[in-house]
């Protein structure tokens, strides 16, 4: 059926022997020139990703996590944002300097998004079978009513009821599970390597979100699609990565796996996330806690702090931290960390205290 | 779809009949066509006589019904002036008008949307600034002046393009057209560019606005996302949402254009409806006026159904039911 999706005729990804990363990123800087500075909304950051993993990007909104997203698919507006800096190595290409004819057999082929809105990610112009079918076209160069019946059988595989039906219809028609759903249909229809997902149920309904990620988890293995899952729901991390790249202010802060991640943080910003987050059957009903947060605001990308971003914010933070930026050193067990409390920091002179 | 056109019929109807009642009371409370038709020196048995063949000595009811069922039956009485039947005066003009709009409604389409785009894809460029400084233009310069220069300008100083009149025309059955000559196109141009200029402007910094906007939804980053090279992303995806307002705004204005083009026809001296309008106000020609003022709210009402019905087709969000 569906799996025979997999021709990428000529180049097919998969049988490439197993060297290296599927994707990694190093040093990516993308900054935005904006009339009153410049922001670095992506500011350095190293990750990767290897075949059929789950990898977890998360922190608050303007951390850097969508625009990372959007640089390895090249989609950062241009003007104001350039990506300055770094590689994005993808099967031996390297995507930053990639031509824009070549980049777009990439998009949605090999590496495919979806994104957070599914309300309005969709054209409501045209019907949920067309936009589907437009990805056989372009990239597998179908006939018309073929496109269209892989769409249907698309739609079947994400689990959407009547999808002959639900193929006819605009994005307005179908909910809002429905229409993710769809978006996820559209962008698994090439069988890509790489799926980024950037914040794919933040706008949905509870409920709904648990089918969602259930959903895909299920596609990754039919698919065999790694995911790049972006979010600042820890819960959506706990549940789906098997590591996680933790941002702020446009730098890596922590990366660990999540297993090791929730049982001992080690950066003070991850904990703080991690306490900020509410957990089923912690409190006995009634007896109302208030969750714990982190005090202050996510500084601007405009006028960053001289020292460690957070320093500002981070109850364990000592003299050096809010002169001196922190480096991203290895921590064990694959672990990396950007913070002054673990040793290994170029400048020695400073790593005397652990802070407490 | 069925029951949503006859509910606009029915509005249609409805708007149709209070403007026959604003031109029976112009009909019958503005001008004395008593006078104008037995003239300054008529005796008093001559007037009552004129009088009665009019019908005016009935009660304005029995008039104002008479009026609408003679206009029902396409009837709208004589002209004062040619005694000939007003309806079928002015339908006589109508192909040159209607040539004229559609001739200039076309050209401000095709050209707004064009350059519409292209000015919305490069905003800081400097041909951008020349086109939204000229669109401004486009607006605010009057359309006689428009006219009166195109004249200056091609007919006068450069003399490749008549200045009046609409030039040879054929005959297929009732239509009179030019299109099907070289001469009657020639002279179709001027008139044309005068008629689409405003529209022009309109559409294109509608356009632009709207390709603006729309290019920065999230579709359309769903559509880069996809792969798709960017002549699909723009006229594709893009360019079909941009077109819901803008065909809207064009249908609007064919039917003004129709009905309104009367500063252009008598600076070109066209055949059409509008310059007879203009002529018979001169003469205070009221059958002329009346049916003119029927035809044209008739037109637009018409006009705009049709661009309902077209919005639902563009737009699958709206379905009248």
């Amino acid at each position: 059926m569906i799996a025979t999706a997999n021709a990428h005729s000529g180049q097919n990804p998969r049988s490439l022997p197993k060297a290296g990363h599927l994707l990694e990123i190093k040093g990516l800087k993308t900054y935005f020139y904006l009339f009153e500075g410049v922001a670095r909304a992506v500011d350095d950051v190293s990750l990767h990703l290897d075949r059929s993993e789950v990898v977890g990007v998360v922190g608050e909104s303007g951390c850097g996590k969508s625009v990372t997203a959007q640089s390895i698919m090249r989609l950062v507006p241009e003007p104001p944002g350039r990506i300055v800096g770094g590689s994005i190595v993808f099967d031996g290409m390297d995507l930053v300097k990639l031509p824009a004819d070549r980049i777009r057999n990439i998009r949605g082929n090999r590496i495919a998004m979806i994104f957070q809105e599914p309300m309005t990610s969709l054209n409501p112009v045209f019907t949920i079978g067309d936009q589907i079918a437009e990805m056989f076209r372009q990239h597998m160069h179908l006939g018309r009513r073929e496109s269209l019946e892989r769409a249907v059988e698309m739609l079947a595989r994400v689990q959407i009821p009547e999808p002959a039906k639900r193929a006819r219809a605009y994005p307005h028609q179908l909910s809002g599970g429905m229409r993710q759903r769809a978006m996820i249909a559209m962008a698994l229809a090439c069988s890509p390597e790489i799926l980024i997902a950037d914040e794919p149920t933040t706008a949905l309904d509870v409920t709904v979100q648990a089918q969602i990620l259930d959903l895909m988890l299920q596609l990754r293995q039919d698919f065999h699609t790694a995911i790049i899952m972006i979010t600042h729901d820890l819960g959506v991390i706990a549940e789906m990565a098997q590591r996680v790249v933790v941002m702020y202010a446009g730098k890596v802060v922590e990366e660990a796996l999540t297993a090791d991640l929730f049982d001992r943080p080690l950066h003070p910003y991850t904990a703080g996330l991690l306490e900020s987050m509410p957990r089923l059957g912690s409190r006995r009903p009634g007896r109302s806690r208030k969750l714990k947060e982190i005090k202050g605001m996510v500084p601007g990308l405009l006028d960053l702090p001289p020292g460690c971003s957070f320093a500002p914010r981070c109850p364990r933070a000592m003299d050096i931290c809010r002169r001196r930026v922190p480096e991203l050193v290895p921590a064990g067990n694959g672990r990396r960390v950007r913070c002054r409390l673990f040793p290994g920091q170029g400048d020695t002179s400073a790593t005397t205290a652990d802070g407490g | 779809m069925a029951t949503y056109i006859a509910r606009r019929l029915l509005q249609g109807i409805v708007v149709l009949l209070a403007v026959s009642m604003i031109c029976f009371i112009i009909f019958r409370y503005m001008g004395d066509p008593v006078l104008a038709m037995a003239g300054k020196y008529a005796t008093q048995s001559e007037i009552e006589e004129v009088r009665h063949m009019l019908g005016l000595d009935q009660p304005s009811y029995v008039q104002y019904g008479r009026f609408l069922w003679n206009a029902l039956h396409g009837n709208f009485g004589k002209s004062y002036v040619t005694r000939i039947p007003a309806l079928g005066l002015i339908l006589e003009r109508f192909p040159a008008t209607f040539e004229l709009a559609t001739t200039a409604i076309c050209m401000s389409f095709l050209v707004g949307l064009t350059l519409g785009v292209l000015v919305a894809l490069r905003p800081h460029t400097w041909y951008n600034r020349l086109v939204m400084a000229g669109s401004l233009a486009g607006i605010s310069v009057p359309t006689f002046l428009t006219g009166i220069l195109l004249i200056m300008v091609f007919a006068v100083y450069l003399g490749i393009l008549p200045p009046f009149g609409r030039g040879k025309t054929v005959t297929i059955g009732f239509w009179r057209t030019g299109f099907l000559t070289i001469d009657g196109i020639k002279h179709l141009i001027l008139p044309a560019a005068t008629l689409a200029t405003y529209q022009l402007a309109v559409l294109l910094r509608l356009t632009r606005a709207g390709m603006r906007e729309v290019l920065a939804e999230e579709y359309i980053k769903t559509a880069w996302a996809k792969g798709l090279p960017p002549r699909k992303v723009i006229f594709k995806h893009a360019l079909r949402n941009v077109l819901i307002p803008v065909v809207t705004m064009t249908g609007l204005q064919f039917g003004e254009l129709i009905a309104f083009s009367i500063v252009t026809e008598t600076i070109f001296q066209w055949p059409g409806m509008g310059n007879l309008l203009l002529t018979s106000i001169y003469e205070t020609d009221q059958p002329v006026i009346v049916t003119y003022i029927m035809l044209a709210a008739f037109i637009i009402i018409t006009i705009n159904m049709v661009v309902d019905i077209l919005y639902a087709v563009l737009n699958p969000k709206i379905r009248y039911d």
